[in-house]
């Protein structure tokens, strides 16, 4: 059985090889490594700022995001609405639009210049709204016993929250979580818009530079994948580790 | 201290949209009684007056006095209303991410403010004491029903309450594992414990309470020792849910 499902693995990389390769052919592509490797360089350069920019929203994202979760589910009208109303307006507009509005009017009115600090604060405020979705999914998934016994306990509010609520909840959305982290890593590239010299806009660079674009937008993927693979990684490991609950 | 609950209830109305759950139910216990059973037929209020004699909801209009406090509308103050008590649900409700151990130290320590020793000590003492040292490392689901609502009532139990309630506390149990929880709370209830429970066991009900509540649409119809309720009801309802329930017994 093993031996046929890598059999069948193999036979369809193979087509899939063989129909890239004919593409390819097709464009009578002259392929020149050197000239990329040549800008080797900037292209890391980029990487390397596109994993710092992923991590700083990543933290931001996680924090932000659970306080517009809790913020739409307590009792208190006013930040129930500030809450709700703040996950529709982002998750009703495009991401770029956004950038722009969030980076050349609010950025400006606050004379924020640093432009990474501003690509981390603009990404986090995104993708914190769609955080906060899932979060909320999963506290809304636990049953209201749960509640019900926390209260006979005696235990206060923030304890629910702490000690019975939470933990039960991210275990349930872990999957939606490191998904929604993915989607960060990649959305990362659309600051380019606002002039981050992070790693899409980089390739862009060393591409023009070397009119060879295939051998920049290749390892551009790659580049990519090295981050979103080992969070989902992570985050079937997670998942199995804490499958009982 | 004088042995036994006070309990006084007046004219207790809630409504739940448009249902009706108790409509205007008064009840008052003779001095001495240390077990009030609840029976009835399946939604005429008799869990939702538990509920509200431990705290967990508010009523409409009425008012609940227990051993000569009025409980309060006040969350924080309710909150420590049922610090005091115990309270055990008929789908155990433990927490499932929390292993035996760590649902009873929880509250024990979070709440009643023991330190971690204090309190492994404590779980580790019932636990064996209920059978269950063996289990102490287990998650929820990796028990039975019955070895979970043990570990419930231990998690209930272990604060010392002064108040302990019991919501159907075997009614999603095998006849096996519904004796296993009984013979407990029996147990509890001749070692001094107050409680008060609602319950389809009539049973039960007979061989432990002091007295016994008839709830039906929202009311007590009737309440009284066990004896004198079993034998010679004088509420023809009653009679009348009696003779059907024992009519296999």
């Amino acid at each position: 059985m093993k031996l046929r499902t890598f059999l069948l693995g193999l036979l369809v990389l193979l087509v899939l090889g063989l129909a890239c390769w004919q593409v390819l052919a097709s464009l009578r592509y002259q392929w020149n490594w050197a000239g990329i490797w040549e800008q080797r360089e900037i292209m890391l350069r980029g990487w390397g700022l596109t994993i710092l920019i992923s991590l700083g929203a990543l933290l931001g994202t996680l924090v932000f995001g659970l306080i517009l979760a809790i913020g739409q589910e307590t009792k208190e009208p006013v930040t129930r609405a500030i809450c709700r109303g703040y996950v529709e307006l982002i998750r009703g507009t495009p991401l770029l639009t956004q950038l722009l509005l969030g980076y050349y009017v609010i950025a400006a009115a606050f004379h924020l210049d640093n432009k990474i600090i501003a690509g981390i604060l603009l990404l986090t405020a995104f993708e914190a709204a769609y955080m906060a979705e899932i979060l909320r999914g999963g506290v809304a998934s636990i049953e209201r016993s749960q509640w019900d016994a926390a209260r006979a306990l005696g235990l206060d509010r923030r304890q629910t929250w702490r000690f019975v609520i939470l933990p039960q909840a991210l275990r349930r959305v872990l999957p939606g979580m490191a998904g929604q982290c993915a989607s960060l890593v990649k959305d990362s590239s659309l600051l380019s818009v606002i002039g981050i010299a992070e790693f899409a806009k980089q390739t862009d660079v060393a591409v023009s530079s070397t009119s060879s674009p295939l051998e920049g937008y290749l390892p551009m993927a790659i580049g990519y994948l090295a981050l979103t693979l080992p969070l989902s990684w992570l985050a079937r490991k997670l998942e199995q580790k804490w499958k009982v609950a | 201290m004088e042995s036994g609950m006070k309990i006084e209830v007046q004219s207790l109305v809630k409504t739940y949209a448009s249902q009706r759950a108790l409509d205007g139910l008064s009840l008052s216990l003779p001095p001495g009684t240390r077990c009030l059973a609840l029976i009835g037929p399946s939604g005429g209020g008799k869990s939702t007056l538990l509920r509200h004699l431990g705290g967990l909801e508010l009523p409409d209009s009425g008012s609940i006095e227990v051993n000569g406090n009025p409980l309060s509308t006040n969350e924080i103050e309710l909150r420590s209303y049922r610090r005091k008590n115990g309270f055990l649900f008929q789908g155990y409700n433990l927490f499932p991410h929390l292993t035996a151990r760590q649902n009873i130290i929880l509250p024990l320590v979070q709440v009643h403010g023991k330190s971690m020793v204090e309190a492994e000590d404590l779980a580790a003492t019932k636990l064996a004491r209920f059978g269950l040292a063996g289990h102490a490392e287990k998650l929820p689901v990796q028990l039975s029903g019955g070895q979970q609502q043990r570990v419930a009532l231990i998690r209930a139990l272990v604060s010392s309450p002064e108040l302990l309630f019991l919501d159907e506390p075997t009614a999603a149990l095998d006849p096996e594992m519904t004796v296993e929880v009984l013979e407990l709370v029996r147990e509890l209830i001749l070692g001094g414990q107050d409680v008060i429970l609602c319950t389809h066991e009539m049973g039960f009900a007979r061989a432990v309470a002091d007295v016994i509540a008839f709830v039906a649409a929202g009311k007590i119809s009737e309440s009284a020792p066990p004896e004198a309720l079993f034998n010679s009801p004088r509420n023809p309802d009653v009679a009348r849910f009696l003779s059907r329930v024992l009519e296999f017994r």
